[in-house]
């Protein structure tokens, strides 16, 4: 199936015009954040301090990467669970972040908030994290780096693949997938 | 668990579920050639020692001897640094250490260690429960199911269920974690048990959460259960989920 190309920083009108589903290709400079960056992040809005990056139209890919190798850009760097960033990231949403990377399902609350500040959620795939690191050309490390494999890096992406789950009108792969497979009960039970 | 996928990208329909199980082929080849793990998750060093009663260990502590070469193994082997040193402070240890270790007497004059690391990811979609007798395999069936459900895509499907069934509340947690030992799609050495693996696997399988949760057949590659005696009163049930990267390695001293 054929990928949408994308280019960071991303544009309202480019992101309200894709579907859950459908495959992308970003290109560009994209911002890695998880537990406990984004920890900080929220702590540095609260506080009125200035943040490491700027949000506006910019993506901020789940990921803890293993170290590099000598000579290498990064080591492995597949997408985290999202669902652990769901409590900070409405407040990202709105200041102007306009997508996410990770894997798995999102809060109504992070849904709701897509919804009104025009963001998306995009899933890489979990576990493929050797053939991601592939499209990683450069990375260096802007924040926090006493967090280890938690410090923002600031990556340079060519073609890493990615599929939107949640879109701006509310489409959800995930809960489109299983209507489309299941063959149990909505709720799971047998 | 390459051929396992192999026998899944047969097994699933959807076009989502075969695309991303060929993508996890690939990442297979990729990390071999390029030397990278899998996943960036190389997890909580979890360690199982079944210690010979004749042995007698010398010229220091054992624990220490195996954090030692957990700490060596994740620094010279660049794996990710993924563990903090207190649940609610959280600072990272810097080594990975210390590891969980789980020791087991046994006879002989050998020391066999199994290094199996653990993922958070699916660790964190992992539960117990306490289940009346009385709701007996059917009760426990729909347990494992609906944590199954519930996990979703976020433990990476496809993935690898370990079920522990009776002893205590935390006999049946390790007795999940042991389950994922077993090598893939080994069947249980008791028929029924065996039978029941296979009757889980099928029941997860028409959940359709598939590969990634992007729909399909495949959410399980196998489901494995170890079972223990348990209290008159009590029948607990444990299920400890393991991404598709089920990576374990074991030595002989």
């Amino acid at each position: 199936m054929d990928r949408i190309s994308l280019t960071t920083p991303l544009s309202g009108n480019v992101v309200e015009n894709l579907r859950s589903g459908q495959r992308v290709s970003l290109n560009g400079i994209i911002y890695t954040g998880r537990d406990a960056a984004h920890k900080r992040l929220v702590e540095y809005i609260e506080q009125g301090k200035k943040l490491p990056f700027d949000l506006e139209g910019q993506v901020i890919y789940y990921v803890g990467p293993s170290p590099a190798r000598p000579g290498m850009v990064i080591g492995a760097a597949g997408p985290t669970t999202s669902g652990r960033m769901d409590l900070y990231a409405p407040k990202l949403y709105a200041l102007g972040l306009k997508a996410t990377i990770g894997k798995g399902r999102r809060s109504p609350d992070v849904i709701r908030a897509m919804r009104k500040y025009k963001g998306i959620y995009l899933a890489a795939v979990g576990g493929a994290a050797a053939l991601i690191a592939r499209s990683i050309k450069e990375a260096r490390v802007i924040a926090y780096p006493e967090l280890g494999p938690e410090a923002v890096h600031e990556l340079l992406v060519e073609d890493f693949p990615a599929i939107v789950i949640n879109d701006t009108l509310g489409g959800d792969l995930y809960d489109e997938s299983i209507k489309l497979y299941s063959e149990h009960r909505e709720d799971g039970r047998i | 668990m390459l051929e396992g996928l192999q026998k899944a990208l047969k097994q699933e329909v959807s076009i989502n579920g075969k695309e991303i199980i060929q993508q996890l082929l690939a990442n297979a080849e990729i990390a071999r050639e390029e030397k990278i793990p899998i996943c960036q998750d190389t997890g909580f060093a979890v360690v199982f020692v079944e210690l010979g009663q004749d042995v007698r260990i010398v010229g220091g502590d054992f624990y220490s001897a195996i954090n030692e070469g957990v700490r060596k193994g994740y620094t010279e082997g660049y794996l990710r640094k993924s563990i903090v040193n207190h649940p609610l402070e959280r600072e990272n240890t810097g080594d990975n250490t210390p590891a969980v270790i789980h020791t087991k007497i046994v006879s002989g004059e050998n020391i066999r260690l199994i290094v199996a690391p653990k993922g958070g990811g699916s660790e964190n979609m992992s539960a117990v429960k306490m289940l009346k007798p009385s709701e007996g395999v059917h009760g426990l069936k729909k347990f494992v199911v609906e944590v199954v459900h519930a996990a979703g895509p976020n433990p990476c499907p496809p993935i690898v269920v370990g079920v522990g069934a009776g002893g205590t509340f935390e006999k049946a947690a390790q007795l999940a974690k042991e389950a994922l030992l077993r090598n893939l799609g080994e069947e249980s050495k008791y028929p029924g048990i065996a039978k029941l693996e296979k009757e889980l696997l099928d029941e997860i399988n028409r959940l359709g959460i598939g590969p990634q949760g992007f729909g399909g057949k495949i959410t399980a590659l196998a489901v494995h259960i170890e079972v223990y005696p348990t209290h008159i009163a009590s029948l607990p049930v444990a299920v400890n989920i393991n991404c598709h990267a089920a990576r374990h390695k074991e030595a002989v001293l």
